[in-house]
């Protein structure tokens, strides 16, 4: 044995040569084309013990700003958020994150039963019939819904708000270039979509109105409004949709939303360098056979016991093959999990208490920075608003780093419109002293 | 094992009980209708359980125990590489200085996180044999779709508009031609011949100047090596289309032959599989795509690369990139454990973990081979099919072996895939079984061959340990039931 995870002891080998007839592994890999196979050793880093890997990953990890390090006032689509102590715990224990994709219901009812009670938590919470096991992020789940919305109409348009994230809107064309579905985008008037640009993009050829709520500059839209011109024309109304902000506003269902997609990295999941989050898709059922990704189904054995499974499978990729309407094959199982368990955790009063927190530290804040003469972007604002610098916001941004902080998003850098405007994130995590000494710097740098 | 169902957590709630700790709220709290139009306030909570944290804990736990994983014991399930998830990768991928990185700062404040995807890149390059990397897609069926995106692009850029057609052999994984029709192609598919391979004849008269790119696993999914690549290859070729690399079963060549060196133009690698990333239940996984020099330009953006000055730098500046296809930089947790897993094993680890993959495989088989029937004879690589159908005969099939192996304790292999063998049994050890579970596993199969001779009722009613029955799917489909519903809701409406 040469390897900890290399059980295969030589006299083992040996006895397994013997079985199949062969005096050397090598003839194992004889069909291989001679003038092709690879000769010698790959070029790649030597091993290294456990200890020392630990150390030099340890090192490397370390020379990143953090959370850990600095107080964040960044958000932008990830989130510093409280995760309660036993998602960890709960996500750590082999039998959920070293399991394969539920296929033989028998030995994964745990698996089953933690993905149901997750569609289900994403149903409360935005007020939608039916919601999938999950997607890979919240950008591709939006991306999905505007496929899919093409799909059912049959039309070949979306009008999308720039009021949406800016890299959903960029997957979103990726997506759609590949169907050829027509991407239409609709600018903002202050830091809300503009709702005449709005209505006058959408047309009987708009398979899709989709807008964010809150918005990327963290802007609660006017979902009422926007869902009159969505139906107008018989398009679907998606809005992407922060989950947490949802256990507070109103949710899209409520107004009337087809689909709702958006990202629970809110709950549970460090921002672990952007990846992975978690994204869900909610539907009306109407809808519901013409989801992308995994679903699971309540149903019962012989003895009629309550089980799940997985169901509608004739709709998936290994079923339809080319017929399939979308290529997802993998969800987010485990962080989908942390997710279900960081909403348990919070429960009925704990979601509504932290979504109340971000409105209110965020409203201090822009009050503070108002106060002192910013100029703060109007807007009812969940946790994030756009504030007008003097300066470059990375500039700033990189000073504020050798005062502990780590400041918000440089707006310029997608939206030219946006120039010198950082988007500020306030979360329930940030105290008094942190909006305050923040504010104090931000005011010094200004100047 | 607690036997039958257990109460959902929102059977478990009790009004008043909660889970959490907030911080307190030290700014000074406005009226909510204040700030927000009541018009956008929720008017009813939404219905989240009300559970104290160790009952919490005990619902997961129990529910983690209705659970079966690789570390619960041996899980043969053919093209999915269910090797053993190293506990370091876990370690590190919780390291504060990683978990809490945050992808929109200034580059100098994530110089640790860029190091990890540059250093990654640079690994799997080599263990590929491909010019340039990104670990951009979520997952394999997303790295798929992204590298036929690529080629679309170099196809136009071209000026070859007519390339419409994707070639997938016949034995192809769904994924494969699912993604060439969501990337906008149509998925024309390859006859196996007898001895499991493409059939050349057949594909000969498939390419033409609308021949955009074949998709091919090597070895494939019955686990057997094309040993005609390099016609293949030619043949594509001169056709002007590109060959793409599905990496499923990347875990029986590394070290062996590279796709690159084989003639691919592009691949895609599952790192959840071959560099253990661990399955989550389902994911998240993570899909790098590879490729050539000449399709380099296309890449998703943005990209990562390194300064003369060894600082590392987001370039966003790619003007022939097909776009984003995933926010941020990918998975970045699961190629964090990718990248740890390499580290840990080097050059001489990662051929050893093919050769034993390998050999795994073929003394499985060669055990097997007596008592089921065996449809391909030469040797595998990582992974064999064999027939139920001797079984069949006896009035058991496929799906009742697979539901006995479950009263013994495994996961049973994949079943009916691929669709071109009778009651087939996809089995997939990996290197990191030893050789007493082998044999565990193989004299537990003859064992049921025996019971299906002999006693066939207790394979056909199996299984018979598990915490529940063989559950009703066309009930699930048929009246689908998606969420918990509570009783008095149903009743308001």
């Amino acid at each position: 044995m040469s390897h900890r995870y290399l059980p295969l002891t030589e006299k083992d080998k040996n006895e397994m040569l013997d079985t199949i007839g062969i005096s050397d592994i090598s003839e194992l890999f004889s069909d291989i084309p001679e003038n092709v196979r690879f000769k010698g050793d790959l070029n790649i880093k030597p091993k290294k013990s456990e200890t020392s890997l630990l150390r030099e990953l340890g090192r490397i990890a370390n020379k990143n700003i953090t959370t850990e390090t600095h107080v964040s006032f960044l958000g932008a689509g990830a989130y510093d958020h409280y995760i309660p102590t036993v998602v960890d715990h709960v996500i750590s224990r082999s039998e959920f994150y070293t399991a394969y994709t539920p296929y033989q219901p028998e030995i994964s009812q745990g698996e089953l039963q933690a993905i149901f009670e997750f569609q289900t938590l994403i149903s409360e919470l935005t007020a939608m019939d039916v919601a999938n096991s999950s997607m890979y992020d919240g950008p591709t789940a939006f991306a999905e819904a505007a496929t899919m919305a093409a799909g059912k109409t049959r039309k070949k348009k979306v009008v999308v708000s720039k009021g949406v994230h800016y890299q959903a809107v960029e997957v979103l064309k990726t997506y759609c270039k590949a169907q050829n579905i027509e991407v239409v985008e609709v600018g903002l008037d202050g830091s809300y979509t503009d709702l005449e640009k709005l209505d006058a993009a959408s047309d009987e050829d708009t398979a899709a109105v989709m807008v964010q709520y809150p918005n990327f500059l963290g802007s609660v839209e006017d979902l009422e409004a926007i869902e009159k011109i969505a139906h107008k024309n018989k398009g679907l109304f998606v809005v992407n949709s922060n989950p947490l902000a949802l256990s507070i506003l109103t949710p899209p269902g409520e107004f009337g939303a087809d689909i709702v997609t958006g990202d629970t990295q809110v709950f549970g999941i460090p921002t672990q360098f952007g990846g992975p989050h978690c994204g869900y898709f909610a539907a009306t059922s109407k809808l519901m056979r013409k989801m992308p990704g995994r679903l699971v189904g309540q149903t019962q054995d012989d003895e009629g016991n309550r089980g799940f499974v997985l169901t509608l499978q004739a709709r998936e990729q290994h079923i339809r093959r080319d017929k399939a309407t979308s290529n997802i094959c993998s969800n987010q199982a485990l962080n989908a999990l942390a997710s279900s368990v960081a909403m348990s955790a919070l429960g009925k009063k704990g979601a509504v208490e932290m979504a109340e927190s971000n409105i209110q530290n965020t409203y201090y804040m822009k009050n503070q920075l108002k106060s002192k003469g910013f100029e703060v972007l109007d807007g009812q604002s969940f946790n994030e608003f756009a504030v007008k610098l003097s300066k470059n916001v990375d500039e700033i941004n990189d000073v504020l780093y050798d005062d502990g902080f780590i400041g918000g998003f440089n707006l310029g850098r997608v939206d030219e419109n946006f120039k010198n405007h950082m988007l500020i994130a306030v979360t329930e995590l940030r105290t008094k002293d942190e909006i305050d000494s923040f504010v104090e710097r931000l005011g010094e740098y200004n100047a | 094992m607690l036997k039958g169902s257990s109460p959902l957590i929102f059977e478990r709630s009790t009004e008043d009980r909660f889970a959490y700790s907030l911080p307190d709220l030290e700014v000074e709290k406005h009226e909510l209708s204040d700030i927000i139009d009541p018009k956008f306030i929720r008017k009813t909570k939404a219905e989240l359980p009300e559970i104290s944290e160790l009952d919490l804990m005990r619902h997961y736990t129990e529910l983690s125990n209705k659970n079966h994983g690789v570390d619960s014991g041996f899980y043969p399930l053919g093209s999915c590489t269910m090797k053993y998830n190293p506990k370091i990768n876990e370690k590190v991928a919780r390291m504060p200085g990683f978990a809490n990185s945050h992808p929109e700062q200034n580059d100098k404040a994530i110089q640790g996180s860029l190091e990890v995807v540059y250093d990654m890149q640079e690994h799997l390059k080599e263990i590929t044999g491909m010019d340039e990397i990104t670990l951009q897609p979520a997952a394999g069926a997303q790295g798929e779709w992204t590298a036929l995106m690529m080629i679309k692009a170099f196809h136009e850029a071209n000026g070859d508009h007519n390339r419409t057609k994707v070639i997938v052999p016949d034995s192809a994984h769904g994924t494969n031609p699912a993604s060439a029709v969501v990337a906008g192609f149509e998925a024309v598919t390859v006859k196996s011949n007898d001895r499991g391979l493409v059939d050349i004849d057949h594909l000969k008269t498939l390419v033409g100047n609308d021949t955009a790119a074949i998709m091919l696993t090597n070895p494939n999914t019955l686990g057997l090596f094309e040993e005609d690549i390099i016609e293949i290859r030619d043949i594509v070729h001169d056709a002007g289309g590109k060959l793409y690399y599905d990496g499923a079963n990347l875990n029986a060549i590394m070290a062996k032959v590279r796709p690159g060196d084989m003639g691919f133009d592009a691949v895609h690698l599952n790192l959840h599989k071959t560099f253990t990333g661990p399955h989550g239940g389902g994911g998240p996984g993570s899909g790098p795509i590879g490729v050539k020099a000449e399709l380099a330009k296309f890449l998703p953006k943005p990209l990562v690369v390194k300064d003369e000055d060894d600082t590392y730098r987001v370039e966003h500046n790619v003007p022939d990139s097909i776009g984003r296809v995933k926010p941020f930089y990918g998975n970045f947790g699961i190629f964090l454990r990718a990248y740890t897993y390499i580290r840990t094993m080097g050059p001489d680890g990662l051929k050893e973990v093919s050769e034993n993959a390998v050999l795994n495989a073929n003394y499985m088989m060669r055990r097997l081979e007596g008592t089921f029937e065996l449809p391909y004879e030469q040797h595998c690589k990582h992974e064999f099919v064999i027939s139920g159908s001797r079984q069949k005969k006896m009035g058991v099939r496929t799906l009742d072996i697979a539901k006995r192996l479950l009263d013994f304790g495994y996961h049973p292999p994949t079943i009916y895939f691929p669709l071109n063998v009778e009651e087939c049994m996809m089995i997939e050890p990996t290197e990191t079984e030893s050789k007493e579970t082998l044999d565990g596993f193989v004299d537990t199969l003859i064992h049921i061959s025996k019971e299906a001779e002999e006693n066939p009722d207790i394979v056909l009613e199996a299984p018979h340990t598990t915490v529940i029955g063989r559950l009703d799917e066309t009930l699930a489909a048929r009246k689908p039931v998606l969420r918990f519903q509570r009783e008095e809701i149903i009743e308001e409406k």
